[in-house]
């Protein structure tokens, strides 16, 4: 099977390119296999978020190969192979809950009560089937972010960009969404690339953590995490977890001292 | 999820709207009458208030009717024109601004223009206007139009451009055609802006066909009956004043009734500023 991610020397540099102002990508090689979670974990303006969005087609890459799938990340942006969920909700604020989650179907013209099936199924998913009818104001922060993964979802793309999704929540709502995340993940046997500056985070959710250090961003460490499934709240105070959160910000540190 | 009020708001939302109308009308007339008395002002300079609703009753001309049915029925044939201006003038503004949203060149190099054509005094455009259209009726709603049309452009504009970025990246990860993000997306994120821009719209209308009537002769409308009431000020000031209070109450229908359709058409959306 193709790996679901192959990037090959990627280089993005903003501003002209006669005089480049930021380098923030630097020869990045990752490949990721079918039903891998995978964090991006870095300082801020390491180029994670732009990372993502190089593999999401949001912005193009200066230099180098970007595959989903085995195609170019254009072509699959236009075949929606992936579902995107930002650090805030961006819910429509005029939409229900559950029109917000037929939002990419009724894009991609799929027909109304095919949608709504669907889109009740997904609200099912992430446990909001009572609120189909609510507006967006009406529910918490961490429930808007629900239904924003339910709307990615809904279509049921084979991969899912999160780009610290997480970020704007409390600590406990956090660590609940992490769990659920999981849940999410192994029912939907999707491929998940996480954005996130939290090292627990990226420790308790992924397969393998992407180390990423700043200016130029460059990925500077691979660590595989090979925690037991199912990771639940004993999975927090499991020694080998704090091993591995100990890996991860030493590497992040080694990062840093790299910098030239 | 129950959203609770504080006891102010409370309190404030116990007296009913159209109580706390009346009462704000009361209010006025009490001010009116008191500056009238304080300084001592004539009949010309500021008739009473039961002046001016006397002179609603009587005939505007011996054995006429009564001044009130001749200045609803101008405001009648005001109404029209501005109405048709307004829609054209909201039309034309929304096609504008959605136009200029999309293509930053034309907004660069146009938008300067459309500004400009709003510093120009109406009081010149609107003769000129009378002869291109050969002194016809539709002078009124074009003229109505030219003032309309600015506020609705400058708002869709602004409206179209305010959603999250985010969000207009979302419509991208779908592959979603420009189309698709305008009528999904910066449409109906336009919508409260474009409301505002219409309810300043609905009374400039007003305003706008009223002035176009001067030049063109028009003497069935509010604009009409002003330039009559302005001739015989002296003898009859509440008559003007009466002509005004009229041409006021029909921009504040246009108004309300712009209102109401929004209250409708936004009631889900609630912002959390």
């Amino acid at each position: 099977m193709p790996p679901v991610v192959f990037l090959k020397n990627v280089n993005k540099i903003f501003g002209p390119a006669e005089r480049p102002t930021t380098i923030a990508l630097r020869d990045i090689n990752l490949e990721i296999e079918p039903r891998e979670f995978i964090s991006l974990i870095g300082p801020s303006g390491c180029g994670k978020s732009t990372l993502l969005r190089a593999i999401g087609d949001l912005i193009e890459v200066s230099s180098g190969e970007v595959m989903v799938n085995d195609k170019p990340a254009r072509q699959a942006r236009v075949n929606r192979e992936y579902g995107m969920v930002f650090q805030a909700p961006v819910l429509f604020e005029w939409r229900t809950v559950l029109r917000n989650v037929e939002l990419p179907l009724e894009v991609m013209g799929v027909p109304k009560a095919e949608r709504t099936r669907r889109g009740r199924e997904m609200l099912r998913l992430v446990e909001l089937q009572n609120f189909e009818r609510h507006y967006p104001w009406q529910l918490s922060g961490g429930m808007q972010q629900r239904v924003a993964i339910a709307r990615a979802l809904a279509f049921r793309p084979g991969l899912l960009l999160m780009d610290e999704p997480f970020g704007a929540l409390d600590e406990i709502t956090r660590e609940r969404m992490n769990a659920e995340l999981l849940r999410i993940w192994h029912e939907t046997q999707t491929t998940v690339v996480f954005v996130t500056h939290s090292i627990p985070e990226a420790v308790f959710l992924s397969t393998r953590v992407v180390v990423m250090s700043a200016r130029p961003g460059r990925i500077s460490d691979l660590i595989t995490i090979d925690l037991p499934y199912p990771r639940n709240v004993e999975t927090r105070e499991h020694p080998r977890f704090f091993e591995l959160v100990t890996t991860v910000r030493e590497a992040l540190r080694k990062g840093e001292e790299m910098r030239e | 999820m129950e959203v609770s009020l504080s006891a102010p708001e409370r309190s404030i939302r116990r007296i009913p709207p159209a109580f706390a109308v009346i009462l704000i009308i009361a209010a006025l007339a009490v001010a009116w009458e008191f500056i009238k008395l304080s300084f001592n002002l004539d009949k010309r300079t500021l008739p009473h208030l039961w002046e001016i609703a006397e002179a609603f009753a009587q005939p505007s001309r011996r054995n006429g009717p009564p001044l009130i049915s001749v200045l609803a029925e101008a405001a009648l044939y005001t109404l029209r024109g501005a109405l048709l201006g307004f829609f054209i003038g909201a039309v034309l503004g929304f096609v504008l601004g959605t136009v200029f949203a999309h293509f930053p060149l034309l907004e660069r190099s146009l938008v300067p223009y459309v500004v400009a054509s709003q510093t120009v005094p109406i009081l010149a455009i609107a003769p000129m206007v009378v002869i291109w259209l050969r002194g016809s009726w539709w002078s009124v709603p074009v003229i109505a139009a030219y003032l309309t049309f600015f506020p609705v452009t400058i708002n869709t504009l602004r409206g179209m451009r305010s959603p999250d970025p985010r969000a207009v990246e979302l419509m991208q990860s779908y592959a979603a055609s420009t189309w698709q993000t305008l009528w999904k997306l910066r449409f109906p994120a336009a919508l409260p802006a474009i409301f505002t821009a219409l309810k300043i719209a609905a009374t400039a209308s007003v305003v706008g066909a009223i002035i176009a009537e001067l030049p063109s002769g028009i003497q069935q409308g509010l604009g009409g009956a002003i330039l009559n009431f302005n001739q015989y000020y002296i003898t009859g000031p509440e008559r003007l004043w009466a002509a005004i209070f009229m041409a006021a109450l029909v921009g504040i229908l246009l108004f309300v009734a712009v209102s109401l359709i929004e209250r409708i058409v936004l009631r889900n959306i609630v912002r959390a500023a």
